[in-house]
């Protein structure tokens, strides 16, 4: 029990990150795939900003901003900003991924005029 | 040994590559000028060649090194005796061959013929490269070049039969390639070096059933190109491409290469005293005296000519072989010799193959009866070669086949004279035949249908190589010392001088 | 080192990428040349780098002046400069010959196609050139994305094919981001050489294994090594010409060379060989990648599917090279992704001639093309001995090195396995090549023939396939100069 409520943030994404792996391989449909395609992606954003999490800290913007004297800063008062940043990019690399896979998608529409990976590899026997 | 620096080989084994690009290019518009190439490059590759004697004959190797692959192994040419003994022979017979095919091609109003010229010398570039080479990653480049240009010339006439002969070719010879990579991947993560030595170089290398199996694996590779039984079946396959090409095949280049080669293996990289410490060499002879036999009998059995002709080289090649395999002096001579002596009498009895086909088409030995009086040079010819390779004097296969004789008296194995001896006799047996029904048998309307010798492109190579034969049999130093060279690349093997 | 040439080399194509559009509107002929300049700068850049790097040893470059590892650092040895130059002399040579092809199969799509050329240059480019993991995720998305959208202009099935490879390569890249992150909670740092530095202490913990899987895993899946490799056939097959002459040799090959940076720069050797079998399992995996490559191709009858399978053999390569994980193997490896570079493109550009002429694609139709197009079916002809390994051609030397690494890790199977891979491929290629060359017997009397003129693919398409065909032929004799001055380095010490 001690193990899944101190190391909850990981369980969590763990069985996002299996709903969204599903959805991807076993699903039939191809917006659902893409829709996994999104939880996946999103699943691992989570874990990496949970993992920069501290306990009583708060959002890593430092008061007072430039030009006044700036006081010492405690680390451990802050949240780790790095993850957040990286994850910015990561989600502007989900997003664009999510866009193309749109594309592909209206696509396949027009062509198959449908949107189930079965019948399409049925059309294009 | 002392070495001299020079670019001589280098240029000998370019010299017809470059000739088969500007075939190429020359292509079949201006055919003249294209086989003038040819022409031209036979004659300069041998004069190259001739010119290196002076220098092997005192005793000395010529050396040229191009680029360095790794630590210890390098794109180079080393001409030794032995080298240049093949160098010498691939190189004259070229230039027969080359008059030859021009009289053949032309005959017969043959298709493709750039290819054929093309691919022609650039067999020739892998075969002199094969003879030049200075360790066993050369030797190999120039291997699988010989391989590769030699398959169009199998499936020239691209019939299915072709087809189907040239790729068993292929086949064949890619897997052997294949267990000669192996193996020389072995000898050098064995021995940090792939360059030849006269005795060998694989001394102390590696235990016992280690250099056991390289040696089977060496043999297996080099060996298919050699046409050792078990895997000559390519060989009587090949038939099926014009005569020029089998007589390029048997006599210039392609096994006379795998038996140089199998040589090299034998007396350069493992050497006589590793190879009796291995008891290796008797298991080697017998091999090849079962070859010798069981070709020899394969050969009565074949009515198609050429077919016929093909079992005779795996027979000769398994006694080259064999006299390697005795490890004495003599025999190693005997064999090497024998290298050149059968080269001369085998490609007469192509050349007189294809005469045959090109002016009658008759490929069948049946068909032949009386062929001898509208074609009396011809067949003359092919009875002086036949009668040498049965070992008759005063043609040249009499000298190989008495040094090879005092060679198994030396190695105190009886046995392998008697094996010679059943191979003349066997020599005799499907040859014979053929000559007594050529000119003593009731002629199958020949005369009277008009024919008679076939052009003069291809009946004075057949002749010049014929008495040749007869030449090198009374003399066997003339023009070329050949006999010379073969002494001294056995006196080189036995670390001697 | 503050020259700025690691950064010009991503940069030009990058700009010139968001450039072609507007210029593209304006007048559409002047894309063509501006990649072309674009990718010179880039293999010129690269070029002087490896220069550089011999003269000097490795080259740092800090991204906006911020040291590692708080910064991005680019880090330039002699591998990535190698790497470097390949990614930006192929793309150079591919982009020269699309002129007609591209024109040909996407006439409305001229723009848009050099726009995403252009940035799937960039992103392999800065894979190769990039010593920050995070870094390297992003760009390997810009070329997986670029990729994606190139793949999908193709043919009629090519959507769907693309489809199901960015299912996969999204999957990949994702295991690959999520091993980042492990290893920035173990560490807190992003860059390689630090990685390397502080990863020692930690190998016994769980985290550095999984996320050591995870990346695995991930770049199995970008650079198609088995089982990972469905998407490959059908995405290379429907694509146009340009584009799987494009993709074909370099995605997959930055995608071993992310293998080895990781298995060995990253995680040290002692890591990757002898604390977990590592290097022994991709070993197997990479021979049943060989062997199932090789088999399969047998029975395709198109010739770029075909293709698409000797690839996934040709990455089996490479992979059993870094599993071997010994000096000759590396050396063979990382040899064998120059020599199988230059070979797939040729094979691809082949294709692509023969497509753009005659129009066909099945192998059994390939009657009469040796006098329609000769110069083509020599090249094909060089190419085909050397995927065999046929010496003088390169592909035989790289071949030397592997079986050399096997025999020296007393893998004699993998050794028999690499020979038997080259007949299989020389049953292949021969089979093509026969098609090819040999008429049929009815067709040809006593010289008696059809008027077939010659009709050689165009210049533009002629030249690079020529010069790549030299490469061939020449790059493998100098292989020894190659070694000795570039891929020497590149191989971890100690192995």
């Amino acid at each position: 029990m001690e193990l899944i409520i101190s190391k909850y943030n990981y369980w969590v994404y763990i069985i996002l990150m299996m709903i969204g792996f599903y959805a991807m391989i076993g699903k039939r449909n191809l917006v659902k795939k893409l829709v996994g395609m999104n939880i996946f992606q999103t699943a691992i954003i989570l874990y990496f900003v949970s993992t920069g999490a501290k306990r009583g800290a708060s959002i890593p913007i430092v008061e007072g901003g430039h030009g006044e004297a700036i006081h010492a800063i405690h680390a451990a008062h802050y949240v780790n900003p790095l993850p957040h940043v990286l994850m910015l990019t990561a989600i502007v690399v989900m997003v664009s991924t999510f866009g193309v896979a749109l594309a592909l998608i209206i696509m396949l529409y027009r062509r198959y005029n449908t949107l189930e990976e079965d019948e399409i590899l049925e059309l294009r026997k | 040994m002392e070495a001299v620096s020079s670019i001589r080989p280098m240029l000998a084994v370019s010299v017809s590559a470059l000739a088969a690009l500007l075939i190429l290019f020359t292509g079949e518009r201006r055919r003249n000028l294209r086989e003038l190439w040819t022409i031209l490059a036979s004659v300069t590759k041998f004069f190259l060649v001739a010119s290196m004697m002076p220098t092997v004959l005192a005793g000395k190797i010529i050396e040229c090194t191009i680029i360095d692959f790794s630590p210890g192994i390098a794109l180079q040419f080393r001409v030794d005796a032995f080298g240049f003994f093949f160098g010498t022979l691939a190189s004259v017979l070229w230039i027969a061959t080359s008059i030859y095919s021009i009289g053949y091609m032309r005959g017969l109003n043959e298709h493709a013929q750039t290819r054929y010229f093309f691919c022609f010398a650039f067999a020739l570039n892998g075969a002199l490269g094969v003879a030049f080479a200075g360790n066993l990653l050369t030797l190999f480049i120039f291997y699988e070049i010989l391989t590769i240009a030699t398959f169009p010339l199998v499936a020239h006439r691209e019939t299915p039969e072709a087809v189907r002969g040239g790729r068993k070719y292929l086949a064949y010879l890619l897997t052997g390639a294949a267990f000669v990579f192996f193996s020389l991947g072995l000898t050098y993560t064995l021995t940090g070096t792939l360059d030849f030595a006269g005795g060998g170089f694989l001394r102390g290398h590696g235990s016992d059933n280690l250099l056991r199996l390289l040696f089977v694996t060496f043999v297996l590779g080099f060996g298919t190109k050699a046409a050792v039984m078990p895997i000559h079946e390519w060989l009587p396959t090949a038939m099926v491409a014009p005569t020029p090409v089998s007589a390029l095949l048997h006599a210039v280049a392609v096994v006379k290469a795998g038996v140089f080669c199998v040589l090299r293996v034998v007396l350069y990289v493992f050497g006589p005293q590793l190879l009796s410490d291995l008891n290796l060499w008797l298991v080697l002879a017998y091999f090849a005296s079962f070859t010798i036999i069981v070709s020899g009998m394969l050969a009565l059995a074949q009515d198609n000519l050429k077919r016929r002709l093909a079992f005779s080289t795996i027979n000769n090649l398994a006694i080259i072989i064999m006299g390697a395999a005795l490890l004495s002096p003599s025999a190693i001579i005997g064999g090497i010799f024998h290298i050149a002596g059968h080269g001369f009498m085998k490609i007469t009895l192509f050349f007189v193959a294809g005469a045959i086909y090109v002016k009658t088409h008759k490929e069948n030995v049946s068909e032949l009866d009386g062929i001898g009086r509208a074609m009396p040079i011809t067949m003359g010819s092919f009875a002086i070669a036949a009668m040498g390779i049965a070992g008759t004097p005063p043609v040249v296969g009499f000298i190989s086949k008495w040094y090879l004789c005092l060679g198994s008296l030396e190695a105190k194995e009886i046995v392998f004279m008697f094996v010679l001896l059943t191979s003349a006799l066997l020599d005799i047996a499907y040859f014979f035949p053929i000559i007594y029904n050529s000119f003593f048998s009731k002629p199958q309307g020949w005369i009277n249908s008009g024919v008679d010798e076939a052009s003069w492109l291809m009946v004075v190579p057949l002749t010049a190589c014929a008495v040749i034969s007869v030449i090198l049999g009374i003399a066997p130093d003339a023009f070329f010392r050949f006999f010379r060279v073969a002494t001294l690349a056995a006196r080189n093997i036995a670390g001697i001088g | 080192m503050t020259l700025p040439f690691p950064i010009l080399i991503i940069l030009v194509p990058l700009i010139t990428a968001f450039f072609i559009p507007i210029i593209g509107w304006w007048r559409r002929d002047l894309c063509y040349p501006l990649v072309i300049v674009a990718l010179s700068v880039s293999t010129l850049s690269s070029v002087f780098i490896l220069h550089l790097v011999e003269e000097g040893g490795t080259i740092h470059y800090y991204l906006g002046s911020w040291d590692p590892p708080w910064g991005i650092e680019y880090v330039i040895d002699h591998l990535n400069a190698f790497m470097a130059i390949i990614v930006s002399a192929i793309s150079l040579i591919v982009a020269l010959s699309s002129k007609r092809s591209v024109e040909r199969e996407l006439p409305q799509k001229v723009v848009y196609f050099y726009c995403l050329f252009l940035l799937q240059v960039t992103g392999l480019l800065g894979i190769v050139v990039t010593g920050d993991m995070f870094n390297l995720y992003v760009f390997l998305e810009i070329a997986s994305l670029a990729g994606y959208a190139l793949i999908a202009i193709g043919e009629d099935g090519a959507p769907f094919a693309s489809f199901n490879y960015m299912i996969y390569g999204t999957i990949g890249a994702c295991f690959y981001l999520l091993s980042v992150g492990y290893l920035y909670v173990v560490t807190g740092s992003l860059n390689m050489a630090d990685l390397s530095r502080i990863l020692p202490d930690l190998y016994h913990s769980k985290v550095v294994l999984m996320a050591f899987a995870f990346f695995i895993v991930g770049v199995g899946l970008k650079m198609a090594l088995f089982p990972l490799h469905v998407w490959l056939p059908d995405a290379y097959t429907y694509a146009p010409s340009a584009v799987s002459a494009l993709v074909a040799p370099l995605m997959t090959k930055v995608g071993a060379y992310v293998l080895i940076r990781i298995v060995f720069t990253v995680f040290t050797p002692s890591f990757s060989i002898s604390l977990i079998p590592a290097t022994t399992i991709l070993s197997w995996v990479a021979v049943i990648a060989i062997l199932f490559g090789c088999i399969l191709a047998l029975g395709q009858t198109d010739l770029k599917r075909m293709l698409a399978y000797v690839l996934i053999a040709e990455v089996g390569y490479i992979a059993l090279g870094v599993g071997l994980a010994n000096k000759a193997g590396l050396t063979g490896a990382i040899l064998h992704i120059l020599n199988d570079a230059l070979m797939m493109t040729c094979l691809f550009l082949v294709v692509g001639a023969i497509l753009y002429k005659v129009g066909l694609r099945n192998i059994h139709q390939f009657t009469y093309l040796h006098r329609k197009m000769p110069i083509t079916m020599a090249a094909f002809t060089v190419a085909a001995l050397s995927v065999i390994g046929i010496p003088p051609t390169c592909g035989f030397f790289s071949k030397w090195y592997l079986v050399l690494g096997a025999i020296d890790a007393n893998q004699w199977l993998f050794a028999v396995v690499l020979l038997v891979s080259s007949l299989l491929n020389a049953i292949l290629f021969f089979r093509v090549i026969e098609n090819i060359y040999f008429e049929p017997a009815n067709a040809h009397g006593e010289g008696a023939h059809e008027e077939i003129s010659v009709d050689e693919a165009p210049l533009s398409m002629l030249i690079p396939i020529l010069v790549v065909t030299a490469g061939i032929l020449s790059l493998g004799v100098l292989s020894g100069k190659i070694i000795s001055s570039v891929i020497q380095f590149a191989v971890p010490a100690g192995l």
